[in-house]
């Protein structure tokens, strides 16, 4: 039978204020443990919570970006359950009137083709402690600092369907929630974060299979192998004439295997209820006009941009504005190249980021600046340099040598113009292989190659390419 | 709405109470004795009327995104059974 895979994510995303989100509280990551965990964080009898305008704003921000509709009063709920990481013994969290409701994301599939996946909703809550299991006997050690952080839960439509497509939504949200600066999207540090749920049915019908839960996904990897996993799992149970039981399952990375933790029977009981010690939240549409003001180009216009403003093809705009830090490198190399669109996309994709990628670097700690690089640029299209030869200039910037152009006159690697000059070298060249000039004359027009390759090597890779074909088709008659 | 032996005991679990099983009748039956006090509601006609989330009709107050608490850890330890390099401890869970 041929099998159909559903999948809704939900992504947890740390928003990026500076305290907590109903106490002043830091935010910052690796302080000592419980440093950072205030009365209100620890939930002492007496306190209350005061929601913190800038989470709200962020929030409002994101919804603006996917375009959905902004709750003009949205509540916030207690989920009542136990454990040592949440010391209040509930969560606050938003249940029934979430402050974001039904936006949309637009998704790049494989074939060219884009997607459109509904989001239905995204709800502000706070984090829990950390549980550290390993280093005490028959104990468990608690540390509260991340209670109460900001989070942004961002609910996804059963739209998916595949674990590629399941990627490429949660990239593009990574992107999305980067760009609009809410979020550090930092995974290794849980600052983004994602649970998948997973069910399949045959192919053509209408109804959704059992779904099963998969916790606490925290890299694009994870989510793809996970899905893929349990996919495989969820196939083999029904084909063998078992069901799908509806339950939570954890992901193990190292056996690349999910495994049941609780089923339904056993799934918490959360008693939601509106949170007495917060009133409503009204968000009045001047505040929304004003967070409107604030949202930047988004990934989408901008790489749409990018192929009509420096007439890139698709690939190299999506590229070039996965981020935007990234996005505004190369926007800078083109002003410094003298607007080569085409040609900076080519070096920044190519060279740049392949040796950043090498030495582990972000974008922005590139020892290699825009000027730099737009620099070298200009040299290649005003024919100082060859391509070739940049490749060397490229790579003495980026080991700290300088600018291009000192480079270039340092190492006197300025291209060989002088038609003079070439053709002296090609007769030196015709002079010394008169076998080959002969089988060229012969009708071997594959030797047009060997002739270029010595002239090039006799100039020690200085001359002009084209210069040098042309000069040595008159040559050779 | 009336409340069984089961009910009950499955809300004594979940608040986490370990309750006297002698007692379980008058438990249901005071847990019944409160819904049906709100039952009366039913009675009356609350189509269209918008649900309250507090019983203070105002809306929720915002403060600025900044850090105000200092570190008080200390202090707050002090009531812990049980602290090590900085962390509380607790009987051992693992989910």
């Amino acid at each position: 039978m041929e099998w159909e895979t559903v999948i809704g994510l939900e992504i947890h995303v740390q928003l990026a204020t500076k305290s907590k989100i109903f106490s002043g509280s830091s935010t910052a990551y690796g302080a000592a443990p419980n440093t950072q965990a205030s009365a209100i964080d620890l939930g002492m009898p007496g306190v209350l919570p005061v929601l913190n305008e800038d989470a709200v704003r962020m929030a409002v921000k994101f919804g603006l970006a996917i375009g959905a509709k902004i709750a003009p009063r949205s509540v916030f709920a207690r989920k009542n359950y136990f454990y040592p990481d949440l010391p209040k013994g509930y969560q606050i969290s938003q249940y029934e009137l979430p402050v974001v409701e039904h936006g949309v994301l637009d998704i790049d599939l494989e074939d060219g083709s884009t997607k459109r996946i509904g989001v239905t909703r995204a709800h502000l809550e706070e984090d829990a402690g950390k549980s550290l299991h390993e280093d005490f006997e028959g104990m468990t050690g608690i540390d509260l600092n991340r209670a109460g952080t900001p989070l942004l839960e961002i609910v996804s439509e059963p739209d998916l369907r595949s674990a590629k497509e399941a990627v490429a939504y949660m990239k593009k949200m990574h992107s999305l929630v980067r760009y609009l600066e809410i979020s550090d999207g930092n995974m290794q540090e849980g600052s983004f974060r994602c649970d998948a749920n997973v069910s399949v049915r045959p192919k053509g019908q209408k109804e959704f299979g059992t779904r099963a839960e998969i916790k606490n996904l925290n890299s694009f990897r994870f989510v793809e192998r996970a899905i893929n996993y349990e996919v495989e799992r969820q196939i083999d149970l029904l084909e063998s004439g078992g069901t799908v039981v509806q339950e939570t399952r954890l992901y193990d990375a190292q056996k690349n295997e999910t495994r049941s933790m609780r089923t339904k029977e056993e799934a918490n009981d959360y008693r939601y209820f509106p949170d007495p010690d917060l009133l409503p939240l009204d968000i009045e549409p001047a505040f929304i006009d004003a967070v409107r003001e604030t949202l930047p180009e988004l990934p989408d216009e901008k790489r749409d941009r990018f192929m009509k403003e420096y007439e890139l093809p698709a690939y190299d705009a999506g590229v070039l504005t996965a981020s935007r830090e990234l996005a505004a490198f190369y926007e800078h190399v083109v002003q410094e190249s003298g607007r080569q669109g085409k040609l900076s996309a080519n070096w920044v994709m190519g060279d740049l980021l392949g040796a950043l990628n090498k030495a582990g670097l972000d974008i922005t700690e590139s020892p290699v600046t825009p000027q730099m690089l737009g620099g070298m640029l200009k040299r290649i299209q005003d024919n100082t340099i060859s391509g070739k030869i940049a490749k060397d200039v490229f790579e003495a910037m980026w080991n700290g040598e300088g600018e291009a152009d000192e480079i270039i006159e340092k190492r006197g690697l300025k291209q060989v113009t002088d038609t003079g000059a070439i053709e002296a070298m090609i007769d030196e060249v015709i002079a010394a292989n008169p076998q080959q000039v002969e089988q060229y004359k012969a009708g071997k027009d594959k030797l047009m190659g060997f002739f270029v390759g010595q002239v090039m090597k006799a100039s020690k890779g200085k001359a002009n390419p084209a210069q040098v074909n042309e000069l040595l088709k008159q040559k050779l008659g | 709405m009336s409340l069984g032996p089961a009910e009950v005991k499955n809300i004594a679990h979940l608040a986490r109470l370990d309750i006297d099983e002698s007692l379980i009748p008058d438990y249901a039956k005071n847990l019944s004795d409160i819904l049906a006090f709100v039952e009366q509601m039913n009675a009356h006609a609350t189509e269209g009327v918008e649900p309250m989330a507090h019983p203070l009709d105002m809306s929720q107050r915002l403060r600025p995104d900044e850090v105000t608490e200092r570190d008080q850890r200390e202090l707050f330890q002090r009531i812990a059974p049980a602290t090590e390099a900085g962390l509380y401890l607790v009987p051992k869970v693992i989910e």
